[in-house]
């Protein structure tokens, strides 16, 4: 009757028990005041081996405001990073440009359009992204992607305008036509061949964008493009997984409700789905924005890392390099015994880049907050 | 599962004996610190030694060549890489505390400026080649090739490869803003394979088949015409010591190892050229 027994309690078990309870949630505590500390432990440091740097004004000037980055010479070293910075900028903006469209549009796909089987079939396989380790990316970028570049850029270029532009210009010429003729063309047999004509200009006129850029020659393959297009791709597991939940979290109400007052399913996804998730979606973007900012072997590997701001600004088939290459690049020889300007350099970068991933996890924060008051 | 513990106990119980043992064994110790080009000859030199002699232990250090001085100077390390010649200044300190640097030239190392093997251009000179790089000439055009920009290739600034070429090509003059910078000699190498437009210099040991190496000042490197200090782009490579070792000595065989056909082994298959035939 061992289990009879353990039923009944007596007082010096109960003590005991509160006494193991006591004690777990104090073991969990500490587990979890772990990484809080870490996270205060690494800000502390960071902050600490950067205030050197930022205690001299003028080099916080010219920090900021040259694009002049010398820090190994031994006379005359110069600390400008705003090519860095803007190369920083310039990719984690291009990254966003291919991967926020796409990776919003795939899981629209995967919650609206195709069926539940299908979805689950092709979620884990985006999702597989994710575990490809960053340099097996750069390596890609670097032996695959950028001779690809190289050798067929401007034909890569031109047929991938097109054919993101194509569909879009011919759904934008639709109400187009209804903005512009709607109240002239009453037949309604007319009226469809004006749409479709004005579809094909749409088109066309894509087309015609695109056709000089065919002969487009890329002299070097390791450029913000290179280094947008393989970040947006590390990004897109994240943008599509959060924005699919974000989506599926909309309630069924929405979407019957939608459907049954006679709109139609693309109404349905960019009139009420898109709306109401759009806090969701903002925080899948916002984190995928922070997997880009934070990547440091594949920039390192794709973008070039020079120290130029492309010219014309929007140049995206130069090379750039960003804050995160920089440390890497640089960390070997920067002095640390003799505490040189040239080390602190790298820890005031490290704290502009923690800096702008705060300011960034607190916007997700915010924003989250009000996607999920709203999804119950 | 209770034989499988205690076999695992006893496992370790003896690993950390034999470890205690091999502690306390190890009677003489050589410090190595400095250049981060010459390390990894230290390294392979270290493996080396060890085998013959495991009553040996070697810590080796690459914090830089100006790091290893200080270290010498401070009589931190026993033996000093450099990937120069000490300056002035540090040999004075050295002599002020009672140091008294010797230089052993361990190996060369020689640089070779690549170029695709599409490329017409089969040499330049040193001035051609320094212009390149800070930027002054951007077209192939300009040097008998084809009407197309020149990619610039550069290793990294952490690198001693680097430092090498910035002190004797660019005479440490800034490199080009629009340079483009990798992180090895073999992703150099696959850079300018890759791309028809493209130079770059490595380490003698990266340029092979893949790539067109030039000549500088109209001579090929090769070992024969960096060991003759023929080809322009090429240094020693130095470990010092505090005076002459004590012949027979662990530093003393060490800082030889490099004359032995063992020694010039390691040296040729790490990419560098060594001092003798």
């Amino acid at each position: 009757m061992k289990t009879g027994k353990n039923l009944i309690m007596d007082v010096r078990n109960c003590a005991a028990q509160a006494v193991i309870a006591h004690l777990g949630r104090a073991a969990l505590l500490a587990v979890t005041v772990i990484p809080t500390a870490a996270v205060v432990f690494i800000i502390f440091f960071i902050a600490k081996e950067a205030l050197p740097f930022f205690e001299n004004l003028a080099n916080v000037r010219e920090f900021f405001t040259s694009a002049n980055w010398a820090p190994s010479r031994d006379t005359d070293p110069h600390f400008g990073a705003l090519s860095i910075f803007y190369g920083t900028l310039m990719v984690t903006v291009g990254s966003c440009a291919v991967a926020v469209p796409l990776g919003v549009l795939a899981a629209v796909c995967l919650t609206e359009i195709v069926g539940r089987k299908t979805a689950q079939f092709f979620k884990p396989i985006v999702e597989l992204l994710a575990a490809v380790p960053s340099v097996a990316y750069g390596f890609f970028a670097i032996v695959v992607f950028a001779p690809i570049l190289q050798n067929h850029g401007g034909a890569l270029i031109a047929s991938a305008v097109f054919f993101a532009g194509a569909p879009v210009a011919a759904i934008v010429a639709l109400p187009l036509v209804d903005v512009l003729f709607g109240r002239f063309i009453k037949n309604g047999r007319l009226r469809r061949a004006v749409e479709i004509s004005m579809s094909a200009v749409a088109v066309l006129g894509v087309g015609a964008v695109a056709y000089p850029l065919l002969s487009l020659e890329i002299s070097s393959g390791t450029n913000a493009l290179n280094a947008s297009i393989i970040l947006a791709v590390m990004a897109l597991p994240t943008i599509v997984s959060i924005s699919q939940d974000a989506l599926s979290s909309v309630g069924r109400d929405m979407r019957e409700g939608s459907l049954a007052l006679g709109a139609t399913r693309f109404e349905t996804v960019f009139k009420v789905l898109l709306p109401c998730a759009k806090s969701g979606i903002a925080v899948a973007v916002i984190l995928g924005l922070m997997r880009v900012v934070g990547e440091t072997m594949v920039v390192w590997m794709a973008s070039g890392n020079s120290l130029k701001i492309p010219e014309p600004f929007y140049n995206f088939l130069e090379p750039v390099r960003t804050l995160t290459a920089t440390i890497a690049g640089e960390m070997g020889e920067a002095d640390q015994s003799t505490g040189s300007a040239r080390y602190h350099v790298l820890f005031a970068m490290s704290l502009c880049l923690l800096l702008g991933g705060l300011f960034l996890n607190g916007i997700g924060q915010w924003v989250g907050s009000g996607f999920k008051s709203r999804g119950k | 599962m209770k034989n499988t513990i205690s076999n695992i106990l006893k496992t370790s119980a003896v690993a950390a004996l034999a470890l205690c043992g091999a502690a306390a064994w190890a009677e003489t110790k050589i410090v190595i610190d400095g250049s981060t080009t010459v390390g990894p000859i230290s390294k392979a030199f270290a493996d080396f030694y060890k085998e013959g002699h495991p009553n040996v232990n070697i810590t080796i250090s690459e914090s830089g060549s100006g790091n290893g001085v200080k270290s010498l100077m401070n009589k931190a390390c026993d033996i000093a890489n450099m990937s120069r010649f000490m300056k002035d200044a540090e040999f004075k300190s050295c002599v002020d505390k009672g140091i008294r640097p010797v230089a052993h030239v361990v190996a060369f190392d020689g640089l070779a400026v690549i170029v695709n093997p599409k490329n017409t251009v089969q040499a330049l000179s040193m001035k051609q080649i320094s212009d390149i790089y800070t930027g002054k000439i951007s077209n192939w055009k300009e040097l008998g090739g084809e009407d197309a920009k020149i990619v610039i290739v550069s290793r990294d600034t952490n690198s001693g490869t680097y430092e090498t070429f910035n002190e004797l090509v660019l005479k440490k003059a800034p490199v080009a803003k629009d340079a483009e910078y990798v992180g090895s000699n073999g992703q150099a190498r696959t850079r300018v394979n890759t791309t028809k437009n493209a130079i770059a210099y490595v380490g003698l040991g990266f340029a092979d088949d893949s790539v067109k190496t030039l000549s500088v000042n109209g001579i090929l490197p090769n070992a024969k015409s960096v060991s003759s200090g023929k080809y322009p782009i090429a240094r020693p490579l130095f470990m010092f010591t505090d005076g002459y070792p004590k012949m027979g000595s662990d530093v003393y065989n060490f800082v030889t190892i490099h004359l032995s056909k063992e020694g010039r082994e390691i040296v040729s298959d790490l990419g560098y050229i060594p001092v003798c035939e």
